[in-house]
């Protein structure tokens, strides 16, 4: 490695990464997000609509079911290594939906699991998922509690 | 029929690969970490499902609403706003709760059986 002659100049360094970079970085992550994003969105729909058609369910039940599923697959694909390959390929098209929480729990309690039951596992569970529980729930409470005041 | 659901999928998949696409903009934009773009995504969903403007999008484009994170800001806050009506002020804790109890108990359910039965495995792989 010639370490000198990248640090020559930076905006000759600047060229030479835009001719070494795809040509839309951009573009291209924003499609693979969208259109995968997508596709799990119009999963949860096939099974909300399964839910709600062959179960008989409330459509609150039915988009409850859609959650359930989704988070029942991700835990699944997370364990035999496969979420990690389609969060590499669509970032926040993975991540974004009901599937990035489930994968934002499972993957830590794997990785961690041989630290132990309680303090590997059992904390690991919520390393991302716990602040997204505690502000989302800080949160509604608030609303609540706004919302409590104004109309009772 | 036929087109009229067809019409609907394509109306969840156009909504919900759009959410997704803002969260990678955020991502490639502003370098925010995914757990930060997370927690912002379900704030914005609390706060536009209090002011009443997340439930015309779930009208409309259903589980592409719904699914994405924001549709968890959703549910807690309908969850919360229902438990007070129905319960007084003590909805205002118990509702959000019930209402997205489904999909937490079954990530912790799934993610325990999960990680207790596959191999820790390097991440990157």
């Amino acid at each position: 490695m010639n370490r000198q002659k990248i640090h020559t100049d930076p905006i000759h360094y600047n060229q030479l990464t835009k001719q070494v970079s795809p040509p839309s970085k951009l573009g291209q992550g924003l499609l693979r997000s969208f259109w995968v994003g997508g596709v799990i969105c119009v999963l949860g729909q096939v099974i909300a609509d399964v839910g709600t058609g062959l179960l008989k369910m409330s459509t609150t039940d039915g988009y409850c079911l859609t959650a359930i599923v989704l988070v029942f697959l991700t835990a699944v694909l997370t364990g035999i290594g496969v979420f990690d390959k389609i969060g590499q390929y669509a970032g926040a098209g993975s991540f974004v939906p009901i599937t990035g929480f489930a994968n934002a729990m499972v993957s830590p309690a794997v990785e961690f699991r041989r630290e132990g039951m309680v303090l590997g596992l059992g904390a690991k569970l919520f390393t991302i998922a716990g602040p997204v529980l505690v502000y989302g729930i800080s949160a509604s409470v608030l609303v609540g509690i706004i919302y409590a005041i104004l109309y009772h | 029929m036929v087109w009229q659901s067809m019409w609907m999928y394509l109306k969840v998949f156009v909504v919900g690969g759009a959410l997704c696409a803002i969260g990678e903009l955020l991502c490639l934009l502003t370098k925010l970490t995914p757990a930060r773009i997370l927690v912002a995504y379900i704030l914005t969903g609390v706060a536009l499902s209090a002011f009443g403007l997340y439930g015309p999008l779930v009208d409309f484009a259903g589980a592409g609403a719904t699914v994405p994170l924001t549709g968890f800001g959703h549910s807690l806050c309908q969850g919360v706003i229902h438990g007070v009506q129905e319960r007084g002020w003590i909805g205002a804790f118990c509702g959000g709760l019930t209402a997205t109890a489904g999909g937490i108990a079954a990530a912790i359910f799934f993610g325990t059986i999960v990680a207790l039965v596959s191999k820790p495995r390097m991440k990157g792989r």
